[in-house]
């Protein structure tokens, strides 16, 4: 197997239903997860509303996938990056966000916070920091 | 395709999980686990039971290095290990437990 870890992003830029990209996304990264990569994921523009809290999806008839972004520590996804302009824009708060949270290994497996909050600047660096960026 | 409990048939895909998740039963796990060649005891249904908690939560069927290791968290070392997981399953623990447990195939398991 190969030894080159390379920094993977995906950008996820749409709502979580009316498009099957959210969902999709989602399981690309868990099933690329299982490569050793360093995986993080960023939502901007619609895509903020995935993290959304307390989603509820039963009169539009599908499934509920909120639940699995709390999952994505067990699979060593621990870097949700939330573009600041995107929620304020749509009204939105970190408070209105999900918690998600994971364990550091390396730190007693003390939970710390997966969601991080950063300003367009912020995200076009985290971006210009990738060896591969792949958009929903 | 169905497994047949109880005089009722339990519609299932190609690969024998079943199409809808809500037709799961303790009854129907021991016919799939019988399908499957797999006799259940209780170490057997602790993974998965331990399988059904982590999907109602999640609304996944973790991949099998996600499940060992959480269920090392939980249960322990002795448990939480390849050896023990696939004495129990030997076709794969998260593709047969998932089977039996009612789920749909693991997310991520390639």
């Amino acid at each position: 197997m190969s030894e080159v870890v390379k920094k993977f992003l995906y950008v996820n830029r749409k709502a979580p239903y009316g498009t099957i990209y959210a969902l999709e996304a989602l399981e690309v990264v868990l099933i690329g997860a299982a490569f050793d990569q360093d995986v993080s994921m960023a939502f901007l523009d619609d895509g903020v509303f995935q993290l959304v809290k307390d989603q509820n999806t039963k009169e539009i008839g599908v499934k509920n996938f909120s639940p699995t972004f709390r999952a994505l520590g067990d699979y060593e996804v621990t870097k949700l990056y939330v573009e600041a302009e995107s929620l304020a824009e749509r009204g939105l708060t970190e408070d209105d966000l999900q918690e998600i949270v994971y364990e550091d290994e390396d730190d007693d497996w003390a939970e710390k916070p997966s969601i991080r909050i950063v300003s367009r600047d912020e995200m076009a660096a985290v971006m210009a920091d990738q060896d591969v960026i792949l958009s929903f | 395709m169905s497994y047949q409990v109880n005089g009722t048939a339990v519609e299932h895909d190609e690969e024998g999980y079943i199409t809808n998740l809500a037709d799961w039963s303790k009854d129907l796990a021991e016919v799939i686990a019988k399908a499957e060649e797999v006799e259940m005891t209780d170490e057997h249904w602790e993974v998965v039971n331990f399988l059904r908690d982590y999907y109602e939560e999640y609304q996944i069927a973790p991949a099998v290095r996600v499940l060992i290791k959480a269920v090392k968290k939980t249960m322990g070392p002795d448990k939480g290990s390849n050896k023990y997981m696939y004495e129990l399953f030997p076709y794969g623990p998260a593709k047969q437990a998932c089977k039996i447990a009612g789920l749909p195939k693991p997310t991520g398991c390639i």
